[in-house]
């Protein structure tokens, strides 16, 4: 096994081009286990701890560019506040250890459909940013995972950031396991909400999580639910949400999902548990656009 | 591979390290040091727990390349901490306070989880708020779930440590 460890972006992306089968490896939370497991033996092992470039985010014009190599432990400390349904899902990532390493490049890079930022990145419109000799493309999130565990990313690119514009109102994020910590999710679902501004209509943004063979949009939901919001006036008179709103909210959701049975929940159970999720998250958020508190952690 | 780094304070060097082995792998087989457990290899249960770089960090999930010129605490390397913290007879204060509240079963888990409060303690003042100490030790399986003991063992050290702290000498 060859052992890359470039010292720059420049010299990354040069040593992918050299190497396009060469396995990119950060935090190695999910490479290491496959190569523990001999699941997986790569011929190349490309480190990109030591890239700087990679390992820090920045905020321009409303938009957060957060450095692929930027740890869950780094998101949850520095972006509470400016991306809180990332830091949410972030919280809910493994454990202390696994926070520390585990990155948001990573998470994409594996493209479980069970990742705990990817329901997040989808509802934020987020662009994940990726770099190859031949220069940089931005891929929306949502075009970004093609099945279970594979993306468009190409041989011979590197995921060097993701661009996610700061929380333009409340959002939200949770996710069904059997514990607080070390859990694979059964299902998320994560929720943003886009009160009107500047004279554009408020619009909603949703992500489903380890509930169909890629991360998913509940665009229904999403067109529902800025329909009613706006037809109803709630935008403006923040007023309670009416019960059957939230309730068709979740069926949509739930609807949009294509999960199937396996060792972790059945899809019958995915697609109830994500009803709920929706409503939940849902009632959460308008509190806090009603009331303009701080976002409550899921839970 | 080579694969040089400074263990526990002093350079340490491992020669033809494969370069798919984990740091755990290289701390254990190749440099003596079997106190970090191999348990799951797979980041689940966190008795591989060390410093690196000062962040605690499963050894089965860094591969050895990436270790090479950092900073590596096991373990084994705790007691040489203990000193500031008011320790004695080379154990560290959660070390003791792990033996003093009958924290240790079968000890498998023990190290990983005496790394991981070492690292909670030296970063909260007093005693840390019960949750706060679960959802440090949440990635540490004990698997004769002695669950209740360890938190006991971690407000002791939290005790002890903080007495020190305040100049008032081991408790």
């Amino acid at each position: 096994m060859e052992f890359l460890q470039p010292r720059s972006l420049a010299e990354a992306i040069a040593a992918k081009a050299e190497h396009p089968g060469a396995v990119p490896i950060a935090g190695g939370t999910d490479v290491m286990v496959e190569i523990n497991f001999d699941a997986r033996r790569p011929g190349t092992l490309l480190d990109l701890n030591r890239v700087a470039e990679l390992a820090s985010w920045q905020l321009s014009n409303g938009l957060v560019r957060l450095g692929a190599g930027v740890t869950y432990t780094s998101v949850i400390a520095e972006l509470g506040g400016l991306l809180p349904g990332l830091a949410m899902a972030a919280r809910t990532v493994g454990s202390p250890q696994i926070r520390n390493r585990g990155t948001v490049g990573g998470n994409l890079g594996a493209a479980s459909p069970a990742g705990d930022c990817h329901p997040v990145l989808l509802a934020a419109g987020a662009n994940v940013e990726a770099a190859s000799a031949g220069g940089t493309r931005l891929i929306p999130a949502a075009e970004f995972f093609t099945g279970p565990k594979r993306s468009v990313l190409a041989p011979d690119e590197l995921i060097t950031a993701v661009l996610i514009p700061a929380a333009p109102g409340p959002q939200q994020f949770a996710k069904i396991g059997t514990r607080n910590a070390m859990v694979i999710a059964v299902c998320a679902f994560a929720l943003e909400l886009r009160p009107p501004a500047d004279g554009s209509a408020g619009t909603i943004g949703t992500g489903i999580g380890s509930a169909g063979p890629t991360p998913l949009r509940a665009t229904e939901a999403e067109e529902f639910l800025a329909g009613t919001l706006a037809e109803a006036g709630l935008w403006e008179t923040a007023d309670r949400l009416p019960e059957q709103v939230a309730q068709r909210f979740g069926e949509l959701v739930a609807a949009a999902a294509r999960p199937i049975d396996d060792v972790r929940g059945t899809a019958a159970y995915r697609r109830r548990a994500l009803s709920v999720l929706a409503r939940r998250t849902l009632a959460w958020a308008w509190e806090t656009y009603r009331t303009g508190d701080g976002a409550r952690a899921c839970g | 591979m080579r694969v040089t780094m400074t263990v526990n304070g002093e350079q340490a060097t491992a020669d033809d390290v494969w370069e798919g082995e984990s740091l755990l792998f290289v701390l254990r087989e190749r440099l003596a040091l079997p106190g970090s457990k191999n348990a799951c290899e797979q980041g689940e249960c966190g008795s591989c727990t060390v410093l690196l770089d000062d962040v605690p960090v499963c050894a089965c999930l860094v591969a050895a390349g990436q270790a090479v010129g950092r900073e590596v605490v096991t373990v084994e390397g705790l007691a040489a901490a203990s000193a500031a913290d008011g320790g004695r007879e080379g154990l560290h204060p959660v070390q003791q306070a792990f033996i003093d509240a009958g924290a240790v079963q079968c000890g498998f888990c023990t190290p990983g989880l005496v790394v991981q409060a070492y690292d909670l303690l030296r970063r909260t003042p007093g005693v840390p708020a019960d949750p706060d100490i679960r959802e440090a030790l949440a990635g540490n399986l004990c698997r004769c779930t002695g669950y209740e003991k360890i938190l006991d063992a971690v407000r002791l050290a939290a005790t002890r440590m903080d007495a020190v702290r305040m100049g008032g000498g081991a408790a």
